[in-house]
């Protein structure tokens, strides 16, 4: 590994701008992550979230602004930043033809790791792969193929590692897993920037938030502060009118029934007869 | 990370290859069509084809194996196209190896998967009665000239496999490629074709990439003809290559 840690932040972002011909999609965008800390992008579909991801993965070019990760500017020092990160992106990128060992072992060779074999058996250990190890990608499940794929992220420990959305897709009880996955990178010292369009998942695992909406950094500070910006959580007293359904059975009548439609009946019938 | 080119190449070569050895189907998919166009034409329509003094399955291979190759490179786009539609390609993109090796490995695999099917052609075309006297010399000038075609061919493909917005669109390309060799010398001597017709046969690349290869196996003297072909193989795989990188940038803009 050539990249080293430097003093400052993780992910220095300043004046960020891109645009695709004429639709501007990024128009300044700033914010900063700390070293080993959880910072969520958050912001609907179209955002730029991907955009933001890309930009500092060293797929795309800005059009102004600078950025750096892990200390090296992402249009200068290109090849050190991909030397300092992993790229999960929105879809898992997997190779559904190879077994997931042979994934694993493709990564890790083409990170020029000294063992990428015994690598490999630890990933497939620790993301509970070892059982479905030599089976087809094409065979697993929404939630494997996640796990196996950000165990390929992890592959050469980057310091810095990009999580596009990372539970788009994925049933409820492998959002956790992935979850349960992040928090640990972090605890480990990773700095894991995520975009996300779901606010609970920002709220579940980042330190720090910060809006992208309009192709700006709208709001950026924590959970706790973010909710200081509303006022304080207060009870409110809300009528329930009635429903058209309620409406519609009390006018058409249910006789077979008791209850609340029986009384809007009768409700709506001693109306008629006050008219 | 140029150090690594050689290195990175290999490893993701050894990777499409498993997709080649797990998907056999591909080869045979690709050689079903030039195997059909020769029973067909040596069966069906040859006996009325005067193709001259050879018999005419003689005359037609040389035609087939560059269709083999059209067909044959389809996969190839479709391949590349997978790959960056399943994001792997994006992937590979953002990690520090030698970015260029990814496209590298799928020109490679093109070229070892077609170098299948031509062989499969050849042994069908052995069974129909092909035969050659060719030495050893004419033989390697005949595969010299089908890689080049292959790679000049393959590089055409890697422009669509990078750049198409579905999978229906990404072979697209290769129809006029694999119909490219029915106007030219390839089915029947062009001389028997009307003013306009023959004189695009006669200057098409693949005239004259046919006709060289068929004079390496017939032993009858190439003349300054396998330069043109071999100038025509050269001349699309640059300019291919320059169109296939300008794609290629514009897809990750560094």
């Amino acid at each position: 590994m050539t990249a080293n840690q430097v003093p400052g932040s993780a992910i220095h972002v300043q004046g960020l701008e891109k645009s695709y011909k004429k639709l501007e999609v990024l128009r300044g965008v700033d914010f900063d992550v700390a070293w080993g800390s959880i910072f969520a992008l958050l912001g609907s579909n179209g955002a730029g979230k991907t955009t933001v991801v890309n930009i500092l993965s060293t797929l795309l070019k800005a059009d102004a602004g600078t950025a750096s990760v892990n200390g090296f500017d992402v249009a200068t020092q290109a090849a050190d930043v991909r030397q300092s990160i992993s790229l999960t992106g929105q879809f898992a990128a997997v190779d559904e033809i190879l077994s997931g060992r042979e994934n694993l072992i493709l990564v890790a060779r083409l990170r020029h790791l000294k063992y990428p074999v015994r690598v490999a058996d630890d990933l497939l250990g620790r993301f509970l792969l070892t059982d479905a190890a030599t089976r087809k990608v094409a065979t697993y499940s929404g939630g494997m193929r996640r796990r196996l794929d950000i165990a390929m992220s992890l592959i050469g420990s980057p310091p810095v590692i990009f999580l596009d959305e990372p539970t788009t897709g994925l049933d409820p009880q492998a959002r956790l897993e992935v979850w349960q996955t992040v928090k640990e990178l972090a605890e480990q010292g990773t700095t894991v920037l995520l975009s996300t369009q779901y606010l609970d998942e920002a709220e579940q695992l980042a330190g720090r938030i910060a809006i992208l909406h309009g192709g700006r950094i709208i709001v950026n500070g924590t959970l706790t502060e973010l909710k200081r910006l509303l006022p304080p959580a207060k009870v409110e007293y809300v009528e329930k009118q009635p429903t058209l359904e309620d409406v519609f059975l009390a006018i058409v009548g249910d006789d077979g029934k008791d209850g609340d439609a029986g009384k809007n009946r009768s409700a709506v019938t001693e109306a008629t007869e006050q008219r | 990370m140029t150090q690594h080119f050689l290195g990175d190449t290999f490893v993701l070569l050894g990777r499409s290859l498993r997709h080649i050895t797990r998907s056999v189907d591909t080869i045979i998919t690709t050689t079903v069509m030039p195997i059909g166009l020769l029973l067909m034409f040596v069966y069906v329509f040859g006996g009325a084809i005067k193709s001259g003094s050879q018999s005419y399955v003689n005359y037609l291979l040389p035609g087939i194996l560059l269709i083999t190759i059209a067909s044959g490179i389809s996969y190839t786009a479709y391949r590349l196209f997978l790959d960056v539609r399943g994001g792997i390609f994006e992937r590979f993109q953002s990690m520090p190896i030698a970015r260029t090796s990814v496209l590298w490995a799928h020109v490679l695999t093109s070229l070892f998967a077609n170098l299948i099917s031509l062989v499969v052609v050849v042994l069908v075309a052995l069974l129909m009665g092909f035969r050659s006297g060719a030495g050893v010399l004419a033989w390697l000038a005949v595969v010299g000239i089908l890689i080049l075609f292959t790679l000049a061919l393959t590089w055409i493909a890697v422009i669509p496999g990078l750049s198409a917005k579905s999978s229906d669109g990404v072979s697209v390309f290769s129809y006029p490629l694999i119909f490219l060799p029915f106007i030219s010398s390839a089915f029947v001597p062009t001389k028997t074709m009307p003013g306009p017709v023959r004189a695009f046969a006669q200057y098409q690349p693949v005239t004259s990439i046919v006709n060289a290869i068929r004079h390496l196996f017939a032993l009858q003297p190439v003349g300054s003809g396998i330069w043109v072909a071999i100038a025509w193989c050269v001349g699309i795989l640059v300019v291919a290559y320059v169109f296939a990188m300008i794609a290629y940038h514009r897809k990750f803009s560094r």
